[in-house]
């Protein structure tokens, strides 16, 4: 992959990691005293590490200038496979911290295994570890195929998928010595905040750049939702992560924000991060691969242009439904609660689309295991949005609040719709990327479909019933009016729950794992067809000359 | 001159808000509906469709 670079972009890489090296020093020369010391040695192996990766290929030949007649693929088959990986890894401890609810001691007296610090690795690990480098390398192909051009220069869309994957082992390592900064989807502290900040806007800057020598006049709609994406989770993390560290040298920080505004803040960037990062970028995604892959065009571009705008003026001022019956002024509550049940339009106008879409093309939904999966995202989309338009509803959240009916609805989202369409997706663009008919095994595809499914569906189901009944229980009084049960009552109510819930993750997770080794597997028979090819080609056409006989 | 408190900032957005995000869904609605946009739309959404794996051809 470094042989493509050209010379220059090999120097500056080189330079890129060695000033990177020089800051992951500095952090850990700076902060010997601190947890910081710990990330800054982080930060110096991965660069170093990658140093050598570079400088091993350094002087290889410069590739030929032919390639650039062809899309720039690396970057997304990279992102495909760490993808993947993330999902495994952030899947694992999932289940692992379900597992803790159920049975408490798998901890193993462990600081760094208790809840608090696996749970955002659980989170981080399946939000930006696995939905965000499947965005990544997505975004890199769609942008590309919809603007019929390349991508502006090769060494900048590397910058940004190894730079998001820095970020993402910075928090994930962090959290697990005890960095956070305690804002949930926001965990990871000041530095490393800054240097996804530098990512995101070379990030930016890539689309922009593409865009601008695109020769497709329209821009399709997929990549207005990835543009929203970028840009607004630009916004939100910026204004969110306002901190002040305690000294340079400290992993630290305060917020600029203080109490109720710090709330508002938070749940603003918050219930925004779903929005834009595990909604709109999603969506791009639905609303290029669902079509390749159905063989039809889009139900109605219409309707996608105007659940486009929908969702992205009116998901901004939903936030402030996480925050019913807190010190946030009534009137703010008010607000997100109407803006949360207007959202429901472009919410079902995106789900219904997708499924007109393939209306007319069910029989290639029964046979294809990639298409189903983007079919039942597209259901759990709309399910899921009709259930937070519901429980955004102040009555409905006295009772969901706090209670593990927002778990069953968050994963009925991530599950459902994030980590389904996003396989959908990745078989579907593997055997572009690589070169091949299908996938290395369709029955493995259809194993990973239904592991997925059942593992959602328990999943869902029991956290709606051990939600309602926690909450029910909560508020239940007795005749001299006090509550009937204690809070303990409830945690032990939950425990079979519990247990079925760590069930229907482990299925989950067992249908990642298939699916990374039928991707790795995929990616393996696609180099043997290659090596074959080439080896079949490596005959000469004039046979070599007999020895000169005598008397010739 | 008024002052620019919290009551300001809330008057604004209790008024103001409402008549200019009614005035982005009017403004999106005759974009996507309006007659002469439909043969761009329809053109973007089949274009995906009939690509081959080459920037410019």
């Amino acid at each position: 992959m470094v042989s493509n670079l050209t010379m220059t972009e090999r120097r500056l890489a080189v330079v890129i990691l060695i000033v990177l090296s020089l800051v992951g020093l500095t952090m850990s020369v700076a902060g010997r005293a601190d947890l910081m010391g710990t990330q800054g040695f982080i930060v110096l192996a991965f660069s170093v590490g990658l140093a050598f990766v570079v400088m091993s290929d350094f002087y290889s030949p410069t590739p030929d200038p032919k390639r650039l007649e062809r899309y720039f693929d690396d970057p997304t088959k990279a992102g495909i496979v760490l993808s993947m990986i993330w999902a495994v890894i952030g899947m694992f401890v999932g289940v692992w911290v379900a597992a803790l609810l159920a049975w408490p001691d798998l901890t193993f007296d462990a600081a760094w295994a208790s809840f608090g610090r696996l749970r955002p690795v659980h989170t981080s690990g399946v939000i930006f570890g696995f939905g965000g480098n499947a965005l990544i390398a997505t975004s890199f192909h769609v942008l590309q195929r919809t603007s019929q051009g390349g991508l502006p220069d090769q060494l900048s869309p590397w910058f940004v998928l190894i730079g998001y994957n820095l970020f993402c082992v910075v928090a994930a390592s962090g959290y697990l010595i005890g960095v956070t900064q305690s804002k949930e989807y926001a965990e990871p502290e000041w530095y490393a905040d800054i240097w996804l900040v530098i990512v995101w806007v070379v990030y930016f800057l890539i689309y922009i750049r593409t865009l601008a020598r695109r020769k497709e006049p329209h821009i399709y709609v997929a990549n207005w939702y990835y543009m929203a994406f970028i840009l607004v989770v630009a916004v939100l993390h910026i204004v969110n992560n306002l901190a002040v560290p305690v000294s340079f040298g400290h992993a630290k920080s305060y917020s600029l924000f203080s109490g109720v505004q710090d709330a508002m803040t938070q749940w603003w960037y918050g219930h925004n991060a779903v929005a834009f990062f595990l909604t709109a970028g999603f969506l791009g995604m639905m609303y290029y691969y669902l079509p390749k892959r159905a063989g039809r065009p889009i139900y109605s571009y219409r309707l996608s242009i105007i659940s486009f705008w929908g969702i992205t003026f009116m998901y901004m001022w939903a936030g402030s439904h996480h925050l019913h019956y807190t010190a946030l002024p009534q009137w703010v509550q008010t607000l997100g609660m109407t803006f949360s049940l207007v959202l429901l339009v472009p919410s079902w106008a995106s789900a219904g689309n997708a499924l007109a879409t393939l209306n007319g093309a069910w029989h290639k939904v029964r046979d294809d295991a990639t298409l189903r999966f983007m079919m039942v995202a597209a259901v759990f989309y709309g399910l899921a949005t009709f259930e937070g338009s519901f429980m955004a509803i102040r009555a409905v959240n006295s009772l969901s609040h706090y209670t593990d009916w927002t778990v069953g609805h968050v994963h009925a989202g991530a599950l459902g719709w994030v980590a389904m369409i996003t396989f959908g997706s990745i078989y579907a663009l593997v055997p572009w990327m690589w070169k091949r008919e299908a996938m290395y095994s369709p029955k493995l595809v259809e194993v990973h479909f239904w592991l997925a499914l059942s593992g959602t569906i328990i999943y869902v189901f029991t956290m709606w019933n051990s939600g309602i009944i926690q909450g029910l229980m909560w508020r239940t009084y007795n005749e001299s009016g006090t509550l009937a049960y204690s809070f303990i009552d409830s945690v032990s109510a939950m425990h079979p729950y519990y247990i079925a819930r760590t069930f229907g993750g482990l299925l989950f997770l067992l249908g990642a794992a298939v699916g990374l080794y039928n991707v790795l597997m995929t990616i393996r028979a696609s180099r043997m067809e290659l090596a074959q090819a080439e080896g079949d080609a490596d005959i000469p056409l004039v046979a070599t000359a007999r020895a000169v006989q005598p008397g010739e | 001159m008024m002052p620019l408190d919290h009551g300001t900032i809330v008057a604004f957005a209790k008024s103001w808000g409402l008549f200019y995000l009614i005035a982005m869904s009017v403004g999106v609605m005759v974009y996507a509906l309006w007659p002469s946009n439909r043969t761009r739309f329809d053109r973007a959404k089949t274009s995906i469709l009939d690509k081959d794996d080459k920037p410019w051809s």
